[in-house]
């Protein structure tokens, strides 16, 4: 399976082809791709730099376009896959129907991904894309369990990557308004969820208070490390409980079912963080890249160590496991 | 009034309701004379669909027997092979127009006439001239939309329908989990049907006793309730054909009612958002994603601005 790695500067671009990726995907530096974070992500100049870089390695690039153009901006995005184009992308991410259009028609022997955060979550929708866009890969919401991947994988005409490792969407990627309703922010057109512009931190006695757009995501008590408050990651008050209501603050780990994905017809591995640091994407890849060689029984001792850097330390299989639903 | 007038339309009912309560709500709206169309159907749950399928053949015909355009709506979100099925044999066997709100359904309907539901992502004009050169007739947007958006999408494809949802919970997140079942204590492979205690949904706060969410089932919506009164003026130049009402757990033909009356200036805005809070009381009211803003805000009209 195909190592496939984040990187949200040129720096980090270097780290994961130096730490063994197969292919290293990223963005420009504006609304086109779905981590338009401050300081992150890649001008022209710094793109085309790193592709030569993964070129003369033989470590591919795949370029993010994958917001829903804003009505009546569309050109931003249709020229920044024009230039992803003329910089030598291998492929081109993308979740908008129109800009798949685009591309295809544009641009026809341009390798087009379908992105996570286009929702194609079974058979038939992706067969759609595939025949009206000739996509060549779909990167699969996290949705699915790996035996629904598995009766998935023969009925589609297309190669299939899917998250490993990383953050964890509890919503349909694409399917979530939940950031934009309480920030005016939208993962889908300003590519951004809970936005650190609209974080606020307070103390209330004891506690420590987070805040996304003024509304209460967690409290913590003096003892408690006070996380970030992203917002299907919060406590909340329901009926007459407290909890985590969506999900714990944990983080996606999918280790123990590598043989399983790659039975089930899994072609590429993704792991999410372009917005963590060269560090992490350096160690997240070297390990990835071992536990892939090694066999099932030196995997543990290898992947005890990723877990440690983990949000909270924790991790899940999430929806790859039937349980968690 | 110039232009083309608004049309309403009931969307989906997007709760777990008992099927007898369901077929009688639909009978009622049968009866009321300002729903213009009706788009009917399970689409947050499969499993919930045993619950109406029994009523649904009465319930379209029946609508259909009062004069309103009736259409059937295709799930949100297919996973399970039975979900792939049952949107097969929607699209293959319906004897109504169905509204994709997957691209599975998308794909299979392709050149034939068809609806576009709020959950196909359609932020821009160039998608919206894709999806009518494929035979979508008629586009309900995403109520993420600001008003900005909805013009300019609008604008690029006039001799389209379109539809804007002015009248509902906002459904703003779907997930492979439920949530709902979860926080009874349940997974979804053993829900008991718990949603069905809660027909107009179960309310989330913040540890600070803020309003915030409300779950339904796999669903998450908004605890406001999106109201465009005010805006009715605006959507109609904008060039949109149809206004969507969700049903909340109310009385949905005394709402449309108020949107009619708005629409045809026989009460003013102010009054309409007055009835509205008789009819659907303790929720309030949001209209921020029409305004560009926060979709948990609500712009008050310039005339309540003044007045306040």
């Amino acid at each position: 399976m195909e190592l496939i790695c984040p990187a949200g500067t040129p720096a980090a671009y270097r780290e994961a082809v130096d730490a063994g990726a197969d292919a290293v995907y990223c963005g420009f530096r504006d609304e086109t791709n779905a981590r338009n974070f401050p300081g992150l992500n890649f001008t022209r100049e710094e793109l085309a730099a790193s592709i030569a870089y993964g070129k003369a390695r033989n470590v591919q690039t795949y370029v993010a376009l994958n917001t829903f153009m804003r009505a009546g901006a569309e050109r931003l995005w249709y020229k920044a896959a024009d230039d992803a184009v003329l910089l030598g992308a291998d492929a081109l991410i993308v979740a908008d129907l129109a800009l798949m259009a685009y591309i295809a028609g544009t641009h026809p022997r341009q390798r087009l991904h379908v992105s996570v955060q286009a929702s194609a979550s079974n058979a038939d929708a992706i067969s759609f894309l595939v025949q009206s866009f000739g996509a060549r890969r779909l990167v699969l919401p996290r949705v699915l369990t790996v035996a629904d991947i598995a009766a998935l994988a023969p009925k589609v005409a297309c190669e299939l990557e899917v998250f490993a490792f990383g953050g964890l969407c509890v919503m349909a990627e694409g399917r979530c308004s939940l950031s934009s309703y309480a920030t005016g922010l939208s993962p889908n057109m300003q590519g951004v969820c809970s936005p650190a512009s609209h974080v606020r931190y307070r103390e209330d006695g004891d506690e420590m208070v987070s805040e996304l757009g003024g509304y209460t995501i967690n409290r913590f008590g003096a003892d408690e490390p006070a996380g970030y408050p992203t917002l299907c990651k919060g406590r909340f008050h329901i009926a007459d409980d407290e909890g985590y209501a969506f999900e714990d603050p944990v983080s996606l780990d999918v280790m123990e079912h590598l043989d399983a994905l790659r039975d089930a017809g899994v072609t590429a591995l993704k792991i999410e963080g372009r917005q963590r640091g060269k560090a992490y994407v350096a160690e997240v890849v070297s390990r990835l890249r071992q536990a892939l060689a090694a066999t099932p029984e030196q995997r543990p001792a290898l992947l005890a160590h990723l877990r440690r850097l983990s949000e909270g330390q924790r991790t899940t299989a999430g929806a790859y496991e039937k349980k968690w639903r | 009034m110039t232009g083309r007038s608004l049309r309403i339309t009931l969307g989906p009912v997007p709760y777990l309701w008992d099927g007898e309560a369901w077929r009688d709500f639909y009978f009622r709206i049968a009866d009321c004379a300002w729903i213009d169309a009706v788009t009917l159907g399970e689409v947050v749950c499969s499993k919930r669909l045993h619950f109406t399928q029994p009523f649904i053949d009465a319930v379209a015909t029946r609508l259909a027997d009062a004069g309103k355009d009736v259409a059937l709506a295709s799930m949100a979100m297919v996973t399970l092979e039975r979900e792939a099925m049952l949107t097969r044999k929607l699209v293959q066997a319906s004897q109504w127009p169905v509204e994709a709100n997957d691209l599975s359904a998308l794909g299979l309907l392709s050149g034939r006439p068809h609806l576009i539901g709020p959950f196909v992502n359609v932020y821009n004009g160039a998608t919206a001239r894709m999806l009518v050169s494929r035979g979508a007739t008629r586009i309900c947007l995403g109520p993420e939309l600001s008003l900005t958006s909805v013009a300019e999408i609008v604008g690029v494809a006039p001799e389209t329908d379109f539809e804007v949802f002015a009248f509902g919970r906002l459904p703003l997140a779907i997930s492979a989990r439920c949530a709902h079942a979860r926080a009874k204590g349940h997974s979804k492979d053993n829900c008991q049907f718990v949603c069905q205690d809660d027909p107009d949904g179960l309310a989330v706060d913040t540890l600070d006793g803020q309003s915030f969410l409300t779950l339904n089932g796999v669903q998450t919506m908004s605890h406001t309730c999106q109201v465009l009164l005010a805006e009715l003026p605006a959507l109609r130049d904008a060039g949109v054909s149809h206004i969507r009402l969700s049903p909340q757990h109310c009385d949905m033909a005394e709402v449309a009612e108020t949107f009619a009356h708005v629409r045809d200036l026989r009460i003013d805005a102010a009054e309409g958002e007055a009835r509205l809070r008789v009819l659907y009381p303790d929720v309030p009211f949001s209209n921020g994603f029409h305004h560009g803003t926060t979709g948990a805000d609500w712009v008050p009209t310039a005339a309540e601005r003044v007045s306040a």
